[in-house]
Parts: structure tokens; sequence; C-alpha cells
């Protein structure tokens, strides 16, 4: 088990190096720095001395790749690529355009985005394999195929939707909890349980639908008909032996957005203002960012294959069937 | 010439789309056991109540999809000169919505602003008040009274002449089918409800019928009133409405169509050839699918914005820069999604590769290319045709979601992103904006719902596993 994940991880740092070349070449080979100056100065003000001024103040104005003027060593590291892209596999993500230190900011948003995806993700988890069980308890009923339409309309709707409207009726209308913000400590939860609510409310469509088709896909099999040949109530046969065989395809999509939990959700958080990497991101996108952008994009690539690694090992621990080697 | 025609590229890549879709439609036609799973969508109601809905959305995109420049009033002797603002087929179709604006936002079948303003009197002297709107309602003059009842006498007109086509609709229906299956037409009449015919005209039937019983009405109305309001600018809301379905269909088509290619290609080289092209392709769209998509589809947008924001000199006009951004957007999107299906049709590659017939034909000294081309590509295609339905609904939404982050279509492109970022803080005003976003997101819903439907029938139709 131990050597399986080594090597896992080993594996890992080709595809690293093939995402922070290819943020490389999105950020500095397809628009070059003189680019960024002109659109970051904007217009009018752009003067040869003034790109030159921006570049400076940020570390664009070395060569690229290569420093043929540096001695030694330096013809490497004293370049654009090893200061901004291969630093940030140490956790070094240089400074934001406000001067702030990237990775300092990160560290503390990563709570409050934590603060809302995780009771999402557990609640959502919850409801929907509890909703998709019933139907597939009730499956060929009419109960069971005006769930299926509910889910089918419910995953039509935009996901702004949910939000605009979630929004509107609860703290507009109803005024039950405030309409965006954040608050320290346990205050927090007035805050956070509309994101949660909302959260948990638009994904139900389509995760409900796709666990329905898994079970479904599991109730047709020996092991069931087994089960009900001894007599056990149907009750029993779902939660006992359905459920646990049919984890395996759940956890495949599951797991591996568990450590993006703490990238948390673009569009909920910057809805709700909700002090998170999500508004974070949204923020810089929307501010053009560069260097927060492409330190994200390396964050989130990193966090997705730690998913895959742990997708790999809850294999083996919801069925002991499976070994890695 | 009174107009030149002006070709963008994206209406480019919609008639490709067409003509291929006809193309293929005329393979199918000869291809027996793809006629059998088209002639299952067919037979399904649920299928072709959704593929109606999805049609009109298809006419009115297409209708937006020919475009062209007025020439400007001149004196004969002068070179002709065109008018900088590029029109579609659509425009000149709506041209009483998209004209007939107002000054600022007005309920839906409003008669005056939706704000007071201060409204000089005739003689003389000054008064706070709703001023009266330029065009809606401006027939009834002053009396506004008579808006209930007038609505409700446009609405039936719209009502009957719905009805009336649909008869005739249904009549001419009744007679193809009779005459298909050689039976008389209350024969063929009974068969259609009874549902007993090989295509589901009676799906067909009740959901045109619906369609025209709403469209109609509306569109009796829209000549006369603001049937959904207008917006902060005044411009008609159902123009707007109009004009975000070539958006949306263009996102939700076109990326698929440009990613096909590429996918297609690597997928199967890729499971044919294995080995050291099979590593690379795989270290490919690991690394490309392992960043998370909104982030690499914000990047990228970004960079094209420098792009586009750096080189001005590459457009002539404002559509067409607007039309480059909602290609590029495409091509983004596109790269981000062709991972999936990549290694689906590297999976499937590798099950046929091993089958007895492919065997057969590499025994027979058969080239790669010939077998990849004659042996392989037909029997993934139903792979590509379920991704592109099931695709189609999320791209939709997506674009919506990215409008909202800035780093979707253009501002001046109308979409159903643009329509709901504009509007969404109007919920905040007292009385609520609601049309707008009401609008928006009810058109957007009947789209999806439909392509969502409609994808499950074919996915049903396709899959092998699924009978």
């Amino acid at each position: 088990m131990l050597a399986y994940i080594v090597r896992r991880l080993l594996y890992a740092i080709p595809i690293l190096i093939g995402v922070n070349l290819l943020t490389f070449a999105l950020f500095f080979v397809v628009n070059t720095p003189d680019d960024m100056a002109r659109m970051q100065l904007g217009v009018k003000r752009v003067t040869p001395e003034a790109i030159q001024k921006w570049k400076a103040e940020r570390g664009y104005d070395k060569p690229l790749l290569w420093n043929s003027q540096a001695p030694g060593a330096g013809a490497l590291t004293d370049t654009i690529f090893f200061d901004k892209s291969a630093r940030m596999f140490v956790g070094d993500f240089g400074r934001a355009e406000d001067g702030r230190d990237i990775a300092l900011e990160i560290k503390g948003r990563m709570l409050p985005s934590l603060a809302v995806q995780l009771p999402n993700f557990i609640l959502g988890l919850f409801v929907t394999i509890i909703f998709a069980l019933t139907l597939a308890f009730f499956r060929a009923t009419a109960f069971d195929f005006w769930g299926v339409v509910l889910c089918v309309v419910m995953m039509s709707i935009s996901s702004l939707f949910y939000i605009i409207g979630g929004q509107y009726l609860v703290s507009k209308v109803w005024r039950l909890v405030p309409i965006s913000g954040f608050g320290e400590g346990l205050d927090a939860w007035r805050f956070l349980v509309l994101p949660v609510v909302v959260g948990v409310i638009s994904g139900i469509g389509s995760s409900t639908r796709l666990y329905r088709t898994i079970f479904l896909e599991e109730v047709g099999k020996d092991y069931i008909r087994t089960a009900r040949a001894k007599g056990l109530p149907e009750t029993v046969v779902f939660l006992r032996h359905l459920l646990r065989n049919a984890l395996i395809p759940i956890l495949t999509g599951v797991v591996v957005v568990i450590p993006s939990l703490f990238m948390g959700a673009l569009i909920t958080e910057s809805f709700f203002g909700i002090p998170g990497l999500g508004s974070y991101t949204i923020d810089a996108i929307k501010a053009q960012d560069f260097a927060v952008v492409r330190s994200m994009v390396f964050i989130g690539a990193v966090l997705y294959i730690i998913g895959l690694i742990l997708t790999d090992i809850s294999y083996s621990i919801a069925d002991p069937r499976i070994r890695l080697k | 010439m009174p107009f030149q025609i002006v070709i963008l590229w994206s209406d480019v890549l919609v008639w490709l789309l067409v003509a291929a879709c006809l193309g293929f439609g005329f393979v199918i036609t000869r291809t027996e056991h793809l006629l059998a799973a088209w002639r299952r969508v067919g037979k399904s109601r649920i299928g072709m109540a959704a593929a109606t809905v999805l049609m009109v959305f298809g006419v009115i995109g297409l209708l937006d999809s020919l475009h062209y420049r007025l020439r400007l009033e001149g004196e004969a002797d002068k070179p002709t000169v065109y008018s900088i603002e590029v029109l579609s087929v659509l425009d000149t179709v709506a041209s009483p919505v998209r004209t007939r604006n107002e000054k600022t936002y007005s309920a839906p079948f409003a008669t005056r602003l939706y704000a007071k303003e201060t409204i000089d009197l005739p003689g003389g002297g000054q008064t706070r008040g709703y001023p009266r709107l330029k065009y809606g309602g401006a027939h009834l003059g002053g009396d506004e009274a008579r808006l209930p009842a007038d609505v409700a006498r446009k609405a039936a007109m719209g009502f009957v002449l719905a009805v009336l086509t649909w008869c005739g609709m249904a009549a001419l229906v009744t007679m193809g089918v009779g005459k298909r299956e050689g039976v008389g037409r209350s024969e063929a009449w009974r068969r259609i409800w009874q549902g007993e015919t090989h295509f589901s005209w009676n799906a067909l039937l009740m959901t045109a019928g619906g369609l025209m019983a709403l469209i109609l009405p509306l569109l009796s109305l829209a000549g006369y009133y603001h049937v959904f309001g207008t917006d902060k600018v005044g411009q008609d809301v159902l123009y707007q409405v109009l004009k975000s379905v070539r958006t949306g269909l263009i996102i939700g088509l076109v990326t698929t169509l440009v990613m096909l290619p590429v996918a297609v290609l690597m997928g199967i080289v890729a499971g044919y050839f294995r080995g050291w092209v099979d590593d690379l392709i795989q270290y490919i769209y690991t690394v490309l699918s392992s960043i998370p998509g909104v982030l690499l589809i914000a990047a990228a947008v970004l960079m094209m914005q420098v792009v586009i924001d750096t080189h001005p000199e590459w457009f002539a006009t404002a559509a067409e820069r607007a039309d480059l951004r909602l290609l590029a957007l495409c091509f983004i999107l596109g790269i981000t999604s062709w991972t999936s299906l990549c290694r689906l049709l590297r999976g499937e590659t590798l099950k046929l590769r091993e089958l007895e017939y492919i065997q057969a034909a590499q025994a027979f000294g058969v080239s790669s290319w010939r077998i990849i081309l004659r042996h392989i590509l037909p029997n993934l295609m139903h792979i590509v045709v379920i991704t592109l339905v099931m695709d189609f609904s999320g791209l939709v939404l997506a674009e919506a979601v990215l409008s909202y982050i800035d780093i979707g279509v253009d501002p001046n492109t109308i979409s159903f992103g643009t329509m709901i970022n504009n509007a969404r803080l109007e919920l905040g005003r007292e009385p609520v904006v609601w049309w707008s976003l009401a609008a928006a997101f009810a058109a957007m819903l009947m789209l999806v719902l439909a392509a969502n439907l409609f994808a499950d029938v074919v996915r049903d139709a396709f899959d092998p596993r699924a009978v």
C-alpha cells in the first residue's frame, strides 16, 4: 500500500510539470509580458518607460527560459520561468497585484471556503443518496417516474437561478438570514446556512439521477436475489447489501472532489460574499491579476491529483477485493 | 444591391453543422442499424416532444445566422456605402421589437415607465409621475383603461390563429400518415392518437399545438406591447431572449464540433496503436483534465482578452470582434471538454481492436488507417452522437455562469448569461425588476430541459447496454 502511494506520488510529478509548463506557456508565451503591461496600464498611459517599470516591479523583465547574461547556474535560475513557475513547486507563489503574498492569502482563505464546502458536500451526499435510494426502492412506480422528472427539471435549471432565487426569497422577502457576508467563529453559521442549502439543492438533480442509475444496476444482480431469498426485509437488503456494493461507482465521483473542497465554489462564494478562495479567484479574474490565477490553476491541479490518489485508496477500503500494488 | 452579405465565422460553422447533419442524415437512411436507432428516437413521445421544442429554437438560431449590412441611403453617383451595423434575418423579422426602444425599465404590458420622473405638462408647469411609454400600448392613446380588454382581444386573436394553423397542420399529418400506411383519413387520425404510428406524431402535434398557442398570441401582442418588459436601456426583453438563442446554440453545438476531430483522432490513435503514442496522448489529457475546468477556462479567456485588446486592427466591425470572441470561447470550452470523450473513445477502441473482425482485417493485410476508417470509426459513432447531445445542455448552462464571471461572451453579445448578469442587481430595487431575469431563466430552462430530455432518449436508443 505504502509503496503504491509513493509510486502514485512519483507519477504525479510529470503531470504537475506538464501543468506548470502549460500555464507558463499560456501566461508568458501566448502573450508576452509587454502585452500584459499594456493591458494592465490601459491604452492611454502606455509609454515604453511605463511598460519597463511595470515589468521590473513584477520581475517580468527577465528572459523567459535562458538568461545568457547571468553567470553560471544563473542562466537557468535568473529567468521568468524559474522565478514564477518553478518556484510554485515549493509553495512560493509570489505577490498579487496589490502587493500581498499569495501563499499567505491562500492560507487565510482556505478555512472560510471549507466552512461552506464541507457541510455542503456532506449534506449534499447524504440527501442525494437517500433520495436516490428511495427512488430505487419505489422503482417503476409513479413516485419513481415523477421523482426522475423532478430531477431532470432541477438539473435543467441554471445554478445562478438557485442562488439568485434563494437570496431573493430567503434573505429579501423572508428576511431570515443575511443576504451575504461572513463572520468570525461560531457567529458565521448565519451566513453559511443559505449558501449550503442552495448548494445542496442545486446539486440534487444530476447526482440523484446518477446514483439512482447505479442503484438500479445493482438491484438486478444475483446477490440481491439471494438476500431476498434468505427472507431479509427489503430495507435491510437496500441499506446493508445494495448500498455497500453500490459504493464503488459512487466513490469514483465523490472522493476525487474532497481535496478540491479547499478551493471553494467560485460562483457561490462571490454571490454570498464569503472571503474564500473561490471569491479570491473571481476577484483576480475580474481584476486580471494573472499571478493569482496562475497560482490557483497550479493548486487546483495539485488538489485534483491528490483526489485521484485518495480515490484509489478509498476503493481498497470499500472493497477488500481490490488490492493496490 | 440594397444589402451586402456578411459572413461571420460562427455563421460558417453553424451552416457547416447543418450541412454535416444533412449529410449524416443521408448516411443514416442508407445504414440499417443507424436507421433502427433513430426510429427508436422517433417512436419516443418524450423525444419527439423535446425535438419539436428544439426545432423552434433551431429555426430562431438559424434565422439569426444569416447576416448582412444594409446600404446607406446616398446619391446615385456616389460609391455605395454600407451601414456599419451588422443585421441578421431575425433582426429584420423582429424589427418591431428591435427598434422600438423605451427610455428605461418598464414592466411587461405596461403603458408607463417603471420609474417616476418629472413630466412637463402641456399647459406649462411640471408634475411628478410615471411617464407614458413611447411605444408600449401607444395605439391605445389616452384610453389606458382599455388595456386589459385590448390585450385579451389580441391574445384571443392569436390563439384562434394558432388553433387554425394547428388544424391545418394536423390535417396535413393525417393525410400523410393515411397515404403512407394505406388507410383512410379517419383510421389514420385514430392511429395517430392511439400511438400506433411508427413515428410519434401525437407527441409532435401536441407539442407544436402547445407552442403555437403560446407563441402566436405573444407575437400578435409583441407588435403593440413589450410583452416581456424592457430592460435598463429600454430594449425589449423579448428581443434579447430571441437573440440569446443563437449564442446558446453556438456555445452548445460548435464547442462539441470543434473538439470532435481532435478527440476522435487522439482517442482512436491511442487505443489502436498503443505503445508510446498511447502514453503521450494519455499524458496530454491527464495534464489537461487535472486542471479544474473553470480555472483553465478563466486563464485561457484572460489571455484571449489580452490578444483581442492588443490587436484591434484585426476586426472590421464590432460584430466581427464579438463573433470571434464567441468562437474563441467555444474553442477554449472545447479544449477543456475533449478529454473525457477522448478517454471514452480510447477505451472503446482498446476493446474493439481485439475483436475477431479487426484481427481478420489485420491478417488480410489491410492498412492500419484503413482499418481505423472503415472498421473502428463507424463503431464509435454512437459514442460521438451521445456525447454531442449530452454535452449540449451543460455547455448552455456553463455559458451563463462564465458570462457572470466576465469570462464568457463579449459584453455586447446578447446571451442568457449577459442578460442574467445585467439584471441580477435589479432584484434589490423596490419594486422588484423581475422580468428580465424571469424571461432569461424561463427561456433557458425550456432550451436546456428539451435538450436534456432529447439527450436521454438518444442515449437510450444508441446505447447497446440500455436495451
